[in-house]
């Protein structure tokens, strides 16, 4: 298996279709560049997640070709995948948290699987990932004691720790309130602008969507910013990608997306 | 629309036996393949093991007091009191203590597996794991699987001795016969072939509890109405495929010792 060229897209889905009782994806084809972000929207249903689902090889689908990284995991054995699946990170909808362990030990998960226990040097990456949620606090709670915007901090701290080159997010802000939403999506610019990792995200919120395609991360000023002087909302590489009756309805900018005259587009976004 | 197709029930069933094969299958073989999961194993083992300690010897105990209690009136009837031991040893190390030992940790530790297990892929915590890259079976079926082979052969070898000293002292309290006399027919009853055919029926429960209970749980859906459902399809399977192994292991075992 060669490793993925520069120019070679982190993720490539080729006419993937998947049915369970009725289709739910019908050969869908597209592509997430490195250090590129894509906003999937579309209303329930129409299989995101299942898509973020179909990248990470959780499912197989019926029909079609999936490239993660440079390798084709579409006749992959689980065996195989597990070596790819600890280069991506994963925000799952509700967190998925283990629930019988610590703050700590579940953003070390991956670590300790590596080592086999808490070292110092674990200890202090997790303080530093948590740090970048801003819970350093809540190292010795568990999943429990946390409110649900805590517990997706504390899961994107998870999917980070190991600084994957792809991130997916299944709804990170979905069920939250929109301050704690906002904090949730200055997170995931900061973890755009400052680690340029590569992301699909899934959102049915439009607002945290085009917040992320006109914000950046000022690293000065430790927050995220509004562009401007000179930065293009095309300049934050951040995509729209609409799914509708088991297609791909639009894929482009956010300007691109307003400008859309299709009826359809018009009216899930007013 | 059909309301029920027999095909696709068909399908389905084949379906879980390809499931459960493969699953049980994997759970083994997952042995020789690293990383292994040793602290996940022993805390395993005290789950299962020390844990179940209490009923296996409150059953194991009562279970040997009631076949010497049974089974005197009988023996008395043809003058054979003294056989008491004999019976009770019997019964207790190739049938009893096996099947009734496995049933309880069945009904303790399938149910455990099945719930926890089911929990956690209905929350998504299976797909966490499998998407940071640890694979569910070595890290949570293995370790199950082990701990339930190595601690039900252990509870059986004490349910036996508590089965026969619960023999004893109905033997010596009730039917008056002589304690010595009780624990050396009950010794020289026991053969080579008895020993171990009591002693490789719990290796096959052990397996059985573990891997059916891992496998409801993780194929648990619906919410916490599906977790319910996995648990009681879990000790319902084992304890039948418990009954249903013991009859064919039995079977072979004494093909094998020529009984």
């Amino acid at each position: 298996m060669s490793p993925p060229q520069a120019e070679e897209p982190v993720i490539r889905f080729e006419n993937v279709s998947i049915a369970f009782d009725n289709p739910v994806l019908q050969a869908i084809s597209f592509q997430l560049p490195r250090g590129e972000t894509k906003i999937l929207m579309g209303v329930a249903g129409t299989g995101k997640t299942l898509i973020l689902k179909l990248a990470l090889a959780l499912l197989k689908p019926d029909a079609g070709r999936i490239t993660v990284l440079g390798e084709e995991i579409t006749n992959m054995q689980e065996r195989e995948l597990f070596a790819l699946r600890r280069k991506i990170g994963m925000v799952f909808q509700e967190s998925a948290l283990f629930d019988s362990l610590t703050v700590e030990e579940n953003v070390a998960y991956r670590l300790i699987e590596e080592t086999g226990r808490v070292t110092e040097e674990i200890h202090a990456r997790v303080l530093e990932a948590l740090r970048f949620v801003e819970l350093e606090h809540t190292f010795n709670l568990f999943p429990a004691e946390l409110s649900g915007g805590m517990r997706r901090r504390v899961a994107i701290a998870r999917a980070i720790i190991t600084q994957p080159e792809v991130l997916l997010y299944d709804s990170p802000t979905g069920g939250l309130d929109p301050v704690t939403s906002n904090t949730i999506i200055e997170l995931i610019v900061k973890q755009r602008d400052v680690y340029h990792t590569s992301s699909l995200m899934v959102t049915h919120r439009l607002q945290d969507a085009f917040t992320m395609a006109s914000h950046c991360f000022d690293r000065k000023l430790n927050k995220m910013v509004p562009v401007g002087d000179g930065v293009s909302v095309e300049d934050m590489r951040t995509r729209f990608l609409l799914l509708r009756d088991e297609k791909i309805i639009f894929e482009g900018t956010a300007t691109e997306l307003l400008r859309c005259h299709d009826p359809y587009i018009r009216e899930y976004l007013s | 629309m059909a309301i029920f197709s027999p095909t696709e029930f068909a399908k389905e069933q084949v379906q879980a036996v390809q499931d459960y094969s493969l699953l049980a299958g994997r759970s083994l073989s997952n042995v020789f393949a690293q990383p292994r999961y040793i602290a996940d194993t022993l805390i395993q083992a005290d789950l299962i093991g020390v844990g179940s300690l209490p009923i296996v010897v409150l059953t194991g105990f009562f279970t040997g007091a009631v076949l010497a209690l049974q089974t005197s009136s009988t023996l008395q009837q043809f003058g054979s009191l003294s056989l008491t031991g004999k019976l009770v040893s019997l019964s207790m190390v190739r049938e009893l203590g096996p099947v009734l030992t496995g049933l309880m940790v069945a009904g303790r530790n399938s149910s455990g597996m099945a719930s926890e297990l089911g929990s956690m892929k209905v929350t998504e915590q299976i797909d966490a794991m499998r998407a940071m890259g640890v694979d569910p079976s070595k890290k949570l079926v293995t370790p199950r699987v082990i701990a339930s082979i190595v601690m039900l052969f252990f509870l059986t070898i004490i349910s036996n001795l508590v089965g026969l000293t619960g023999g004893m002292m109905v033997s010596y309290l009730l039917l008056g016969l002589d304690a010595n006399e009780y624990w050396t027919t009950a010794y020289q009853a026991l053969r080579f072939g008895d020993v171990l055919m009591g002693l490789t029926k719990p290796v096959m429960f052990g397996f059985v509890i573990a891997s059916i209970g891992c496998y409801y749980g993780l194929s648990a859906k619906g919410g916490t109405q599906g977790v319910g459902r996995a648990t009681t399809q879990a000790v319902v399977a084992a304890s039948v495929l418990i009954l249903v192994s013991d009859f064919f292991m039995t079977r072979l075992l004494m093909g094998f010792f020529q009984y």
